[in-house]
């Protein structure tokens, strides 16, 4: 499933005083299998933009396709398309309403028309690729959860209708470390498990330098950088104008070359610093 | 779709309107209600036209935003002359079936829709050009003078406000869960009565448990900040009668007393 946006506008209320421009001229593509980190600040149309991807939200003007369907297609029904694209919003453990967990996660196959069998088998795989217990948690009401929990079953409840596109809007908002950590480990599993698309939404560095294979930066509107993070990571000023933090290990990596020590700039995981940092102890000790 | 209820928001610009006395304003709106309702044929509306359209011309807020304000009660409008049209009595002109259209119908239901028309028109300007804080704190003070009666002036008020406060944002997280639930299948705009009745569930249940969850913020938010009701609070923005204000004031009371005048003498 390849994504293609073309010269994307999204104007909200328009015609009225409260009309605000969110996307300005958005082009970009995205591979079949990629997996993309989506950056940018409260009210840079991150969000705005995602729902373009699934056809809750149409184009004011410009042009999306996803796997050569264009959502503004007359003939194309919206639904065929959700079911390829998976959203899963922000904070979505407010929107479960149903008794059980099962049911709650059973809802979208449910939509799809798939046979009681399906379903079942689904809801299963869904819930433990979320690292929680079917048996256990099959008959609980979701609101007798934690909200880390919580956010989890509704994760499920998209990732059981088997999307090819996988969105998700912040999902590690609000969370503490360990439970970022984790749901962010279950959605790299289940990009490398499934090769399904995976856009990553997030407002982190730190959260998206280690995962994706490209980075779209955006700013009031516009796409502002694209490519991959070591590419990005590289634009250090720039990110810096527009109020994005670098991920820690590049700030290192970035004082240390300021003060003299000549280190190799495109590296940012800790495990790669920790190496170049080691051989040029090495180099200097041979020296 | 849910971004166009117009009812209850306040349309941010300035004008002469919007300057005026929030408690001029609130009493105007009811005098002028009440003129509505005696008005007794459709020549009358004229005026009321004429005065509707010198208020809105003067508030700067554009028409096509105002009857957008219209769309949710089109149903009400539609059921109000349809049952006026079929129920009046008087000289037969059609006969559909069972049902009856007279001309005295036909005139009493072009009148009644008028008037709710101009109903809601009229009292959608007022939150229009009032912003809730001002609003709330004119029905604040209006309602002072029964306070010795025992009406809770300011707990009024006060509940009045968060109520306004938090149209715009249970729609917007409706319109968020709508999203949410669409993006896992759901379907809200197809099937009969029952299904769709059904198919608001998965909407209605969040919606509730999220509205209760922000209730419960809010009371604790006040209640750390020493919120405990009306007495001794002072305001920053004391309410005052300006010359605008006893302009307006005249105009509004030669509007009334005309309509009343020729409608009773």
């Amino acid at each position: 499933m390849s994504i293609i946006v073309e010269n994307l506008i999204h104007v909200y209320n328009p015609n009225t005083p409260f009309e605000s421009k969110a996307l300005s001229d958005i082009s970009f593509s995205i591979e079949e299998g990629e997996f993309v980190g989506l950056i940018g600040h409260t009210g840079s149309g991150k969000s705005t933009l995602i729902q373009h991807l699934n056809g809750l939200l149409k184009p004011t003007k410009g042009k999306v396709q996803i796997n050569n369907l264009d959502i503004m297609d007359k003939n194309i029904k919206l639904n065929e398309i959700r079911k390829k694209v998976g959203l899963v919003f922000q904070y979505p453990e407010y929107q479960l309403f149903e008794e059980t967990i099962y049911k709650e996660v059973a809802f979208g196959p449910m939509n799809l028309g798939l046979t009681d069998l399906e379903i079942e088998a689904r809801v299963k795989e869904a819930l433990e690729l979320v690292g929680l217990n079917f048996e256990y948690m099959k008959d609980r009401s979701p609101f007798e959860l934690s909200g880390g929990q919580r956010r989890r079953i509704a994760i499920a409840g998209v990732i059981a209708m088997k999307p090819e596109i996988l969105i998700l809007d912040e999902p590690t908002a609000g969370l503490d470390p360990r439970g970022r950590d984790e749901i962010l480990n279950q959605i790299k599993e289940l990009h490398s498990k499934y090769k399904i698309t995976v856009i990553l939404v997030s407002h982190s560095m730190e959260d998206i330098a280690r995962l994706v294979s490209k980075i779209i930066v955006m700013d009031r509107g516009k796409i502002a950088l694209i490519g991959p993070p070591r590419e990005i990571f590289r634009e250090a000023e720039k990110l810096e104008k527009i109020g994005l933090g670098l991920p820690q290990m590049t700030r290192l990596v970035k004082k240390l070359r300021e003060k003299g020590i000549n280190i190799r700039d495109n590296v940012f995981t800790v495990e790669e610093v920790k190496n170049e940092i080691l051989k040029l102890v090495r180099d200097k000790k041979n020296a | 779709m849910l971004r166009d209820i117009t009812l209850g928001q306040y349309y941010p610009i300035d004008s002469i309107i919007h300057r005026l006395d929030p408690r001029l304003k609130i009493l105007a709106s009811f005098a002028y209600i009440i003129a509505l309702f005696i008005v007794k044929n459709i020549e009358t509306y004229t005026l009321v036209i004429a005065f509707l359209a010198s208020i809105i011309f003067l508030s700067k807020v554009p028409l096509k935003y105002i009857l957008k304000g219209l769309k949710p009660i089109l149903l009400i409008i539609v059921l109000t002359f349809g049952i006026n049209i079929f129920m009046t009595q008087g000289e037969l002109l059609y006969r559909v079936g069972p049902f009856k259209i007279t001309r005295e119908g036909i005139e009493m239901a072009i009148f009644m829709s008028f008037r709710l028309i101009f109903l809601i028109i009229g009292t959608s300007l007022l939150t229009l050009t009032t912003p809730p804080i001002e609003l709330t704190d004119g029905i604040e003070r209006c309602l002072n003078p029964f306070k010795r009666f025992g009406v809770p002036s300011h707990e009024l008020a006060m509940m009045m406000t968060i109520a306004l406060r938090f149209i715009p944002t249970l729609l917007e997280e409706t319109d968020k869960i709508m999203k949410a639930q669409m993006a896992r299948g759901a379907d809200f705009e197809s099937g009969n009565l029952v299904k769709r009745a059904k198919s608001l569930i998965p909407l209605l249940v969040p919606l509730f448990i999220g509205a209760f969850r922000r209730a419960d913020d809010l009371a604790m938010a006040m209640e750390a900040r020493c919120y405990r009701g009306g007495k001794n609070r002072t305001r920053m923005k004391q309410l005052k009668f300006s010359t605008r204000d006893y302009v307006a004031t005249a105009v509004v009371s030669g509007f009334v007393a005309f309509i009343f005048i020729i409608s009773y003498i």
